[in-house]
């Protein structure tokens, strides 16, 4: 056991990231190799403070360590403090952003070689790493915020990373707007808490919260507020359309960002305020049912997709549903149990994917099959990772997700039959991936591309038929997350992980919470549910007995349905913006613009010239005129004069 | 002090205009070091400014013409408070920008160079002032080197734009001289200090018809919807330089103004005014940005992003409160700061594409790699990301306005998602979209007068936005006691 971890070590936990982004961005950059070495080293250094603050948080049962806070900014009655939050929530994220975070950055060594892009890669991934870290640690809604819009950033810099290619761009785009449309809702409450308790740090509000001083209908809009930060960031329906967009950027950013950390920020962050949502069942009712339906909605797209990458984002969207839903029933510490394990699991799939597309140039499943034989690793790992996402005992998935559904048996029903469903679902997608990709023959694969940037690592083996297995600094990371996927289950057992995520909370809060008792009738049912789905799977892509063809004719108008994701990409590009917004609204105020007001102005510019040009020819020096004038003049003054003045 | 920061540019122009004909490439050399040296005089005023006491420093008083002649003394009166001393180290780092980007005029480079020095004097002058005459005069005076500047050396419809921004501004201070006319008969004084101490309840006039009347003229000024149409014209006709003055220090005489003398001397008609107001304001931010996107030229989309972004220091206004005070200060500096820079980047890409047609350019960040860089970082500091400057400020414009219009504040939130997408899309469009050979042959920012700019103005843009407490600090100073008289 260590000394509890003083003030300076934890802020260079996130400090020590965003210095390497910046030594990057201004010095290093001209040497890549360097600038990969940096941020590795750097998010190892982070990876070890955090094992110090584990252990500090660890001696003091999850409660947070008092850290004095500092001043940002005071403008009168406006305080915006720096100050940082370590308890039990806090060192869990720590673990699962650094570790993750250094494995991946450690794989992409051998999936960005040769890029042209490198150090601009390393320097985004140093600071998305920091940003999520300081996200994480503040204490502070508007530093909470900081991060969280800093994370976005980053998130759209990443998915642009190959921006020739025009999907990338618009999903970079697309990524920043849609998460905004949810900052809305964060910012209004951020500002709705503000004017209402005079108090923006998170432990203050939250102790007024319990005391009763916040009125009930303040907390439900709060929680709104704040849920649709959440929803945006986390994909929740309907705000999850641009996740799966984001697959665009490289393969180890969408395992780090879009499936382990970012994402699940919006869970870390009800999470994180659970005691002012527990406070209202209107709003934890909200989270539970929005995480359901967004379960269900997106395993159900997952089901139809054919880029292997596309699948495991609709997965990782039904995941943080799933999350969702357990913080709603109250299970706090199923829900972020299960956010711990499925960042292990999930980056691990998505960093299998990217040696898939390393060895055959492609995401399409359709183009590969067999690569069990060349890539035992791959395949094994992967394997590994996709079992534990259908929740099979006893790899990290099952533990977390009975978890969920457990509290939601006891706290509500009709929610563990939708997350039963999903199980069903998750194992029929995944084991679909897994027999696609990995059963049957190799159907070829794509031809590395030309040019740069253009494919993912740009192979330099032009000359390979076979897909092989990838180089080990991929490799090794990939059998470290499958270690994880395989052991993170087990660190619950002893109730050891839930300890030390309610430890901070209040009393009050505590009380909300699910007591899980382990049920296993409930366990059985998921295990059941899943195994069925794999066997689905199997009959269907594994042994063929039942022809997907058929089955897609069969439910035709379903599959189209799904293919097409239930049109809400069309809705929101093709009607909402482009027809009402761009070309509606704002076309027809441009036209207002331009021709009423500016035609006011240009119309009384013209109605002056126009009457002096005219007046104008009454000054023509004629005394005759002259003289008319002055003389009607007099009589009409005199007349006036008599008229008011008889 | 003051007197030297606002009369050096002056002399300035003067040597420039005096320059022999054949000396004619120096011009911009003498522009360069007199900028440079009241950039210097105006941090050194940043730097011994007295930050724990409100009230006016370095004040310079004489009286101008007595009140033998007069009914009552017109002085020569110079000050600053954080408010002002904030305006005139934005004005001076602008006032510097604006020569280096100028660097490759060569039309008639002496008098573009004396007319862009007269036209920092003024504007120093008019953040300096604080005797209303003076103010006025200074005010006026700016239009002169406005005129010139944009009908000789701007694009398009140069001339008409030119007139339009002319014409404005006169029906704006002619407004405000009648308003400033029946005040100052009224309290028997110019001096800004002293007006703002009174209770003025009895003029000629109503005093809601005097506050109107000045309103008037600054409302023009922002601008503030519908009298916003010269802005669009002026600056996208106006050469580079103009606009980065334009869009970064002249459109804050007008938020300025509210503050200083509206706001200051009238606070009971200024109370009723305040749902006013933040409509308004709401109307700009929204209005403008929704026009914003659908404009196909860059510096028109730049202009009408101005509009709604002068919307937030409206709102900020209208709260009537030291927070949201503070955040319309706030916003002037960095709306100034970012918008700058984005009409410098603007003009970059301009001078060496030659068309600003969003639909034409395509695939820049490939051949300017600097230019890009900077312009998503100015793009971003724009849409109000948070360690950039412009966040601090809209926040604390958010947070300031919304006890007392919560409605509307909210409305007015739903400006940052149009801002993200008006700005990003432009990006998309212009510097990563598809490579286009036509685009082959242009160049990055290479010349060290291309280079300080864009440098020293992200320094500052992350600076303030990494700790905004330097900047409001001083702000605060400068409006509490104006925050005080309206309570």
């Amino acid at each position: 056991m260590l000394n509890t971890v003083p003030e300076a070590v934890v802020w260079a936990i996130f400090l020590l990231p965003i210095s390497s982004f910046v030594i990057i961005g201004l010095f290093a950059r001209p040497w890549p190799r360097w600038c990969g070495y940096i941020t590795i080293a750097v998010v190892g250094l982070s990876f070890l403070l955090s094992l110090w603050v584990l252990d500090s948080v660890i001696q003091e049962d999850g409660r947070d360590l008092a850290f004095a806070t500092h001043q940002w900014l005071t403008v009168g009655s406006l305080t915006v403090n720096l100050g940082l939050t370590v308890d039990g929530l806090t060192a869990i994220m720590l673990m699962v952003v650094t570790s993750v975070s250094f494995l991946v950055q450690v794989y992409s060594q051998g999936y960005m070689h040769g890029d042209p892009g490198y150090s601009r890669y390393y320097a985004f991934m140093s600071l998305f790493t920091g940003s999520m870290l300081g996200l994480v640690l503040a204490e502070n809604l508007i530093m909470l915020y900081v991060f969280w819009e800093l994370v976005g950033l980053c998130s759209y810099l990443l998915i642009g990373f190959w921006f020739e290619r025009p999907a990338a761009r618009a999903a970079a785009t697309k990524a920043f707007i849609v998460t905004r449309l949810g900052d809305l809702g964060f910012l209004t409450a951020i500002i709705l808490i503000w004017s209402q308790t005079g108090e923006l740090d998170i432990p203050r509000i939250q102790e007024m919260a319990m005391a009763g001083a916040i009125g009930d209908v303040i907390l439900t809009w709060l929680a709104a507020g704040v849920f649709a930060g959440a929803m945006g960031k986390s994909a929740q329906f309907p705000l999850h359309v641009w996740l799966p967009d984001a697959m665009e950027g490289p393969t180890p950013v969408s395992a780090l960002i879009h499936a382990a950390t970012m994402v699940a920020a919006g869970v870390y962050l009800v999470a994180r305020l659970f005691p002012i949502f527990s406070a209202s069942d209107v709003a934890m009712n909200t989270v539970a049912v929005v995480g359901g339906i967004t379960a269900v909605v997106a395993a159900s797209m997952g089901i139809v997709m054919t880029d292997i990458k596309r699948v495991i984002a609709y997965s990782t969207i039904s995941q943080l549903g799933y999350m969702m839903l357990g913080l709603g029933v109250g299970g706090l510490a199923a829900g972020v149990f299960h956010l711990l394990n499925h960042a292990f699991f999930k980056a691990l799939l998505f960093l299998g994917a990217g040696s898939v597309n390393h060895a055959t140039n492609t995401f399409d499943m359709r183009k590969m099959g067999g690569l069990r034989r060349f890539m035992p690793w791959t395949f094994t790992t992967f394997v590994i990772a996709a079992l534990s996402l259908a929740g099979i005992f006893p790899l990290s998935g099952f533990w977390s997700k009975d978890e969920i559904l457990t509290d939601a048996w006891d706290e509500r029903r009709a929610l563990a039959w939708v997350g039963l469903v999903v199980a069903f679902m998750t194992a029929l997608y995944i084991g679909r991936v897994v027999f696609l990709t990995f059963g049957g023959d190799y159907r070829g694969g794509e031809a590395p591309s030309t040019g740069s940037g253009q494919a993912p690592a740009g192979d330099h083996s032009s000359t390979r038929f076979q897909p092989h297995e990838s180089p080990p600094v991929m490799v090794l990371p990939m059998i470290v997350l499958a270690v994880a996927a395989v052991l993170t289950g087990f660190l619950n057992v002893g109730e050891g992980v839930t300890h030390l995520l309610e430890g901070w909370l209040p009393p009050e809060a505590l009380e909300r919470t699910a007591k899980t008792e382990f049920n296993l009738g409930v366990a059985a049912m998921s295990l059941g549910f899943a195994v069925a789905g794999l066997t689905v799977a199997w009959l269907i892509y594994g042994a063929r007995l039942l022809s997907a063809e058929t089955l897609r004719r069969m439910f035709g108008p379903v599959h189209r349905l799904l293919v097409n994701k239930y049109y809400l990409d069309w809705l929101y590009e093709d009607i909402l913006v482009r027809r009402v917004l761009v070309r509606g609204v704002s076309t027809g105020l441009d036209l207002f613009d331009r021709y009423v007001v500016d035609g006011v102005v240009n119309a009384t510019a013209w109605a002056t010239r126009f009457s002096a040009s005219r007046l104008r020819l009454v000054q023509a020096g004629q005394l005759q005129v002259y003289g008319a004038a002055i003389f009607l003049g007099i009589v009409l003054i005199v007349a006036a004069i008599l008229i008011v003045n008889p | 002090m003051l007197s030297f920061i606002v009369f050096f540019p002056l002399l300035g122009a003067a040597v420039i205009a005096l320059l022999p004909l054949e000396r004619e490439r120096h011009a911009k050399w003498a522009a360069a070091a007199t900028a440079t040296v009241v950039l210097a005089a105006a941090l050194g005023l940043f730097v011994a400014f007295d930050r724990d006491e409100t009230g006016f420093q370095f004040v310079e008083r004489h009286t101008w013409v007595s009140a033998d002649i007069a009914s009552f003394d017109i002085q020569y009166l110079l000050g600053v408070d954080g408010l002002s001393l904030a305006m005139v180290v934005l004005t001076a780092l602008l006032g510097l920008v604006a020569v280096l980007i100028s660097w490759n005029i060569e039309l008639r480079p002496k008098e573009y160079f004396a007319w862009l020095l007269v036209l920092e004097a003024s504007l120093l002058g008019v953040f300096t002032a604080l005797d209303f005459l003076l103010f006025f005069i200074f005010w006026e005076i700016e239009m002169v080197p406005m005129y010139f500047l944009i009908s000789i050396w701007g694009t398009g419809r140069k001339v008409y734009s030119a007139w339009k921004y002319v014409l404005f501004t006169f029906v704006g201070s002619s407004s405000m001289l009648v308003g400033l006319l029946v005040l100052a008969f009224a309290a028997g004084s110019f001096d800004i200090i002293e007006l703002g101490r009174m209770d003025i309840r009895e003029a000629l006039l109503p005093t809601q018809v005097i506050f109107f009347l000045l309103l008037f003229g600054f409302a023009i000024k922002l601008p503030v919807f519908p009298l916003h149409t010269w802005l669009p014209d002026a600056h996208t006709d106006a050469p580079t330089a103009v606009s980065v003055m334009l869009a970064g220090v002249l459109l804050k005489m007008g938020g300025y103004g509210m503050l200083r003398i509206s706001l200051t001397i009238l606070p009971d008609v200024a109370r009723d005014a305040s749902l006013w107001l933040a409509a308004f304001g709401v109307v700009n931010i929204i209005y403008g940005a929704l026009v914003t996107l659908v404009q196909t030229d860059l510096k028109r989309l730049i202009a009408y992003s101005s509009i709604s972004h002068m919307g937030y220091v409206l709102l900020g206004i209208s709260a009537l409160g030291q927070v949201g005070l503070t955040g319309a200060g706030m916003q002037m500096f960095t709306h100034g700061l970012i918008t700058g820079l984005l009409f410098v980047l603007v003009g970059l890409v301009y001078d060496r594409a030659h068309t600003r047609q969003i639909g034409e350019l395509s695939g820049l960040a490939h051949k300017m790699p600097m230019i890009a860089v900077v312009m998503v970082i100015a793009g971003l500091a724009s849409l109000g990301l948070p360690s950039l400057a412009g966040f601090v400020s809209e926040v604390t414009v958010f947070l300031g306005t919304f006890q007392k219009h919560e409605a509307l504040t909210v409305l007015g939130v739903i400006g940052i998602v149009l801002t993200a997408g008006y700005i990003l899309w432009m990006i998309q469009r212009v510097f990563l979209g598809e490579r286009l050979p036509r685009w082959e042959g242009l160049s990055d920012a290479t010349a060290w007068w291309e280079r300080v700019p864009l440098v020293v103005m992200v320094a500052v843009i992350v600076l303030v936005g990494v700790y905004p407490a330097i900047l409001a600090d001083i702000i605060e100073t400068g409006v509490q006691p104006i925050a005080e008289r309206l309570v």
